[in-house]
Order: C-alpha cells, then sequence, then structure tokens
C-alpha cells in the first residue's frame, strides 16, 4: 500500500497522463485503482480541478460502475461468476461452498483478511464454467474441491 | 520439432501454460509456437503436433497427461487426428473465424499470410459509397443482437456531415454463454482492427474507439499489442498504406456495467458518464459520441467487414436465409457436452446444434431448457428446438437470437429460480434512467420470491404479467424491454415450476 505522499503522486501522474484524451475520467479512475488498489477520496478533489468537473459528478459516475471500490482491498480478489451459464454447471453450489469456506458473503473480505470475494456477471468462458476470476487469472471448471485447492495458499492460518 | 499451444482464455483457464512447461520438461529442444483457440472449448488445451502428415491434434491435454508418445504423434487415447476433419469443425462455415486458432494472434505476417489486409486494400481503392454499396449487397446485420442492417447505419453516417466523426466497436460482450467476441479478438485481433479501418474510411471517420469490457484482460493486451504494430505498419495512423486516409484507435475499458452494452449507455460511459441510456431519436448515426455522428457496431460486424470486402458481397450474401444473410455465430454454452464456437449460415435448428454439435448434456442428464441470446433472451423448451435460427423466425415465436449464445440447462434446472434471477439481473444493472425498468425489476423480483415460497401464487403471477407488460412497454430501452421475456417463457414453457412445492 501506498504511503501519502507516494499516492498524492500516483494520482497527480494518472490525471498528467490522461488529461487531454477525449473523455478522460474513465481511463483516470482506472490508472488510480490499477495503482492503489482503491479509488482514494483524496483524488475527487485533485481530479475535479484538473477536469473542471464537480464533486458530486465524479462521486456520480464512481458509483455507478460495481468495478471501482472506494476502500483498500485485501491481497487477493476472488471474482466468482453467477451469470447463467455458469449457473448451469453449478455456479450457485460452488457460491454457497465459497461463502462458507471464506466466512464472507459478496462484497466482504474473508475472514482472515486475505480475500475480497465479489460476484461477476460472465467471463466469457461459458462453455467451460463454473468459472472464477482470481485476481485477474481466469480459471475455468471449478468444482468445490478445485476451489479448496486454488484457495488453500491463500488463506492465512 | 514443433507443438502448437493455443493462448486464448479458455485453454489458459485449464492449464495451457503448465502445458507448455511440462512440454519444455520433457523436451526442451521443441519448438513451442502459441496459436488462438479454435473454438472446440471441450477440447482444450488441444495441442496439435507437427507431423509429415500434417498437423496431429490430442486434447484435452493437461501437464499430467501429456506423453511422449504424442510428441511422436503416435496413437493416444487424447488423439484426435487432424483437427479440420473433426465434424464439429468440418461441419462449419467459418468465414469470419476463418483464421482463429490457425494462426499466431500476435504476428502480423501471419494474418496477411491469410488474406489479412485484403480487405483494407480494396476499400482504399474504392470510392466509399461503393464501400457501403458492398456491405449493403452482402445483407450483413448487426450481430450483437439488435440485427439492424449495417450498410444503412453506415449510409446514415457517411451522408452527415460534420467535423467529426467516430467508429465505436461495441466489445462490451456482457451476455451470459457469449464468447465469440472475446476469441475473435483474442485469436485474430488485426480483423477487427481491419474491420474498423474500413468502416472509418467508408463513412469518413479518422479516429476510434474498441469499448472493451474489464472481464476481458486478455483481450485488452492483445488488441493494445495488435492496435502497435498495424501503426508501425502503416494499417493505423496516418496516411494508411500511403494514401491520404487517417484513423486513430484506441482501446477504453468498461467498468463492470452489463448496461454500457447498449449502445447509448456506451457512448455516455465514453465520454466519462454514468452509463445512463439516451432517448433515441437522435440516433447515434447523427448525434452519437459527443454529439457527432458516430458508427456503433458490434465486434463480430466489424469482424466480418474484411472478409465482405476482400471476397465480394456476393459471396458473403450466398449463405444464410431469408433476410438473415451470412453466417451466424453460435455459442454453445452451460450445461452441454461440446461447448464451443460454431459458425454456421443461417437457417439450422436449435436441435441439431445441441444434439449434432453439442452432443447433449455435460452432466449427462435430461436437457430441460435452453436460454438463446443472453439474459434477455427467452428459455426454450424441447418443443421449441426445431426453430430455425433467423432472426425473424426467433421473433415470431417470441424469442430473439440476440449475439448467439445458447445456454444448455439439465432437468435440475428451477424456472423460478432462473426468471427471479433475470429480475434481480435487471435491477442489480439497470441504469435506473427509466421507472418501468429501475422499479419493475425490483418489484418483479419481490414478487418472484414470494412466488417460490408458495405465497398467493395466482394472484402473484397476475401482479408479474403486469408488471412485465410495464417494464416491456415502457422501458427507455432492451434492458427493461427484454427482462420480460427469459420470465414469461419461464412461466409459460414450465409451468409446473412456479406451483407449490408439494405438488412438484
Amino acid at each position: 500500500m501506498a504511503d501519502t505522499t507516494n499516492m498524492n503522486s500516483l494520482i497527480n501522474s494518472a490525471i498528467e497522463n490522461h488529461r487531454e484524451l477525449e473523455g478522460p475520467l474513465l481511463p483516470i479512475l482506472h490508472k488510480i485503482q490499477a495503482d492503489i488498489g482503491f479509488i482514494p477520496t483524496e483524488c475527487i478533489k485533485l481530479i475535479s480541478n484538473a477536469l473542471r468537473m464537480s464533486a458530486a459528478d465524479i462521486e456520480g459516475v464512481i458509483s455507478f460502475y460495481h468495478h471501482f471500490r472506494r476502500t483498500p482491498p485485501p491481497a487477493h480478489k476472488l471474482e466468482i461468476c453467477r451469470a447463467e451459464a455458469c449457473q448451469a454447471l453449478g455456479a450457485r453450489e460452488l457460491e454457497r461452498h465459497a461463502m462458507k469456506h471464506l466466512k464472507a458473503k459478496y462484497h466482504e473480505i474473508s475472514a482472515d483478511g486475505s480475500v475480497a470475494l465479489e460476484p461477476v456477471y460472465c467471463l466469457g468462458n461459458c462453455a467451460c464454467g463454473p468459472n472464477i476470476l482470481l485476481d485477474q487469472k481466469l480459471i475455468g471448471r471449478v468444482s468445490p474441491a478445485r476451489f479448496d485447492e486454488i484457495i488453500a495458499g491463500l488463506l492465512r492460518n | 520439432m514443433k507443438v502448437y499451444v493455443p493462448n486464448d482464455s479458455t485453454a489458459l483457464s485449464l492449464g495451457a501454460e503448465d502445458v507448455v512447461s511440462r512440454l519444455r520438461e520433457i523436451e526442451p529442444d521443441l519448438e513451442i509456437h502459441r496459436n488462438g483457440s479454435r473454438g472446440l472449448a471441450w477440447l482444450e488445451p488441444l495441442i496439435e503436433v507437427e507431423s509429415h502428415n500434417g498437423r496431429i491434434a490430442y486434447g484435452p491435454v493437461t501437464a499430467e497427461s501429456l506423453s511422449k508418445a504424442m510428441l511422436q504423434g503416435k496413437s493416444h487415447e487424447l488423439l484426435l487426428g487432424d483437427i479440420e476433419q473433426h465434424p464439429y469443425l468440418a461441419k462449419q462455415q467459418r468465414l469470419t473465424f476463418e483464421r482463429i486458432g490457425k494462426i499466431d494472434p500476435e504476428n502480423l505476417a501471419d494474418y496477411q499470410k491469410m488474406g489479412g489486409f485484403d480487405g483494407l486494400r480494396r476499400a482504399i481503392a474504392s470510392p466509399p459509397q461503393a464501400i457501403v454499396d458492398q456491405v449493403k449487397a452482402s445483407g450483413l446485420r448487426g450481430r450483437g443482437g439488435a440485427a439492424f442492417p449495417t450498410g444503412r447505419k453506415w449510409q446514415t453516417v457517411l451522408e452527415t456531415s460534420s467535423d467529426k466523426k467516430y467508429i465505436v466497436c461495441n466489445a462490451d460482450e456482457g451476455d451470459s454463454g457469449t464468447f465469440a467476441d472475446r476469441l475473435l479478438m483474442e485469436c485474430d485481433p488485426f480483423c477487427l482492427i481491419e474491420g474498423m479501418v474500413i468502416a472509418a474510411i467508408a463513412v469518413g471517420a479518422n479516429q476510434g474507439y474498441i469499448y472493451l469490457r474489464r472481464e476481458y484482460p486478455l483481450a485488452l493486451e492483445r488488441l493494445q499489442a495488435a492496435i502497435d504494430k498495424s501503426r508501425k505498419a502503416g494499417f493505423l495512423g496516418k496516411h494508411i498504406l500511403g494514401s491520404d486516409y487517417c484513423f486513430e484507435l484506441e482501446v477504453r475499458l468498461g467498468a463492470d456495467a452489463y448496461i454500457c452494452g447498449e449502445e447509448t449507455s456506451l457512448l455516455e460511459s465514453l465520454e466519462g458518464k454514468r452509463g445512463l441510456v439516451r432517448s433515441k431519436p437522435p440516433l447515434p448515426a447523427i448525434e452519437g459520441l459527443f454529439g457527432r455522428p458516430t458508427v456503433v457496431n458490434n465486434v463480430l460486424t466489424l469482424a466480418t467487414i474484411p472478409f465482405i470486402l476482400a471476397r465480394g458481397a456476393e459471396e458473403y450474401a450466398n449463405y444464410g436465409t431469408g433476410d438473415s444473410r451470412g453466417t451466424i455465430t453460435i455459442q454453445l454454452a452451460g450445461n452441454i457436452v461440446r461447448g464451443g464456437l460454431v459458425e454456421l449460415a443461417f437457417g439450422t435448428t436449435l436441435r441439431e446444434l445441441l444434439v449434432e454439435f453439442g452432443n447433449g448434456s455435460f452432466s449427462g442428464r435430461e436437457l430441460k431448457a435452453v436460454q438463446v441470446g443472453g439474459p434477455l433472451g427467452a428459455y426454450l423448451p424441447a418443443s421449441k428446438w426445431d426453430l430455425p435460427l433467423d432472426y425473424e423466425a426467433f421473433t415470431a415465436a417470441g424469442a430473439m437470437l440476440g449475439h448467439g449464445g445458447i445456454v444448455a440447462f439439465d432437468d435440475t434446472v428451477d424456472m423460478a429460480q432462473q426468471a427471479e434471477f433475470s429480475m434481480e439481473f435487471c435491477a442489480l444493472e439497470s441504469c435506473g434512467k427509466c421507472t418501468p425498468c429501475r422499479i419493475g425489476s425490483v418489484r418483479g423480483a419481490e414478487v418472484l420470491a414470494r412466488i417460490r415460497q408458495g405465497q398467493q401464487i395466482e394472484k402473484g403471477l397476475e401482479l408479474l404479467e403486469d408488471i412485465c407488460e410495464t417494464m416491456e412497454k415502457g422501458s427507455l430501452c432492451a434492458m427493461g424491454g427484454l427482462t420480460p421475456f427469459p420470465v414469461r417463457s419461464a412461466i409459460n414453457y414450465f409451468p409446473e415450476d412456479f406451483q407449490p412445492v408439494e405438488v412438484k
């Protein structure tokens, strides 16, 4: 996690590198989240000044998109596909299993503090479900047993 | 010795990198080539070994099942032989997808060896109106789902004068059960770029955007690499292939909002706003991105353009039936043995796809329902599987082909639960601009939850139909307008699932 000075410089460079684009707000937010892990409140005023947009408009954009998070993330992000093609192959069972195993519901963090559990609606691997995206890595045909193997190395004891 | 190992998301999700590591251990001198997937998802990772008799395929291969016998092209229980002779592929008509799995997606020379950029060369040599006429004559309709004639859309943009025009590719492939856009972008990214450059020349645009969903990180990498290479080789940027045409292209990422697959919501998102749906008119072809005339086309629509320009409109229009010309790309998904990509001329039936290509359910149980066309498409029971795949036939049956996704469910599926999910999904993903969609979906999900608990079923179903009617007729876009389709189809075709548990 970045300290405050470093965080501000990451935010400023995200703004500077994208402000000349047409429709720069989403690219800026993506870059900030990629570098810092979330969208810190500190960045709103900086973006607002740079893009001449009201803080309310920026907050409105951030809250519209499920991808942007406002709090620091844990070490790992686990996304389980909830969409129909994965449902047809047991995604509902997998999500129940995962929630029990991680002791967390969707949008929560596992009991040990290491994994953020998030729903996702389609990963485009619909012939090989159920699918998960673990820290940007797509894994197909995830049975509950396979899930336990994958997750074993991530959880803190 | 040469071995080909696919590097698309499906193969990687099933351990293709582990296969590569194991190959290096077994045979350090091996020449390992990476190609895209041929779209036979159930056989991934599908490796091919070069021999005197051409490529010999094995699949699905894992690091554990890999053996030396394979590297010598010998018999093995995973031996598939020449994959192009496999009925699943041999029976297809691959036009848009003719190169996937055969070429290295990152290799520009590979792309050009298989006809890549021939279409662009023809386009540069033709007057813009002649390009638009070719697209019209091909009969190509929007493959994103709405099936609007592509040539007509381009004509409008061509005729609308403006200081700036845009080509926007809708790569926000959010429908469950669809992965054709992803395959195209991961396995043949230059093809999409070529299609966009041709569109730009045809309508007089010089800026393009590919709006790609965040959930496709590999497609992002491939597209960016392909854009850089195309620019360096003179296929993008200033003075394309020495002509006066200039076109810049950029990939923009979505941020997990299903609604941004709706074209006006997508444009709002590209402008850096909340993805709220716009009222139409004005059409995006007249007032689109930043108020300028804009072509918004799906990945597959644009990726079909190079074929039409290179081989001629007639060649493309020779395939298909009625007003559905050319090929449709079906994606077999969900509970099915042989899931994958099937590109065929319009006119095949669902049953043929499910049985002959799909080979029945993955679980071995009876297939009960298929959902065609994504989360806003109808659930169809076995009695409807003789419908020919054709835009008009599906519309007449109260269903839609959409982007061509077919999701199969076996007899363990609870259709009332699926109906409830449809409403929940709409509530979650509604942009909130219009009331029927924003409120109707929430109320619809509540009513369905009560019905599933056996409370006041008759009254509930009556209310639900009322909500469906309001959503269908009063919503601003297809999200609220089509959510009633899966809900109603579940109720009409599977009424037994809406009865109290004791009766079930």
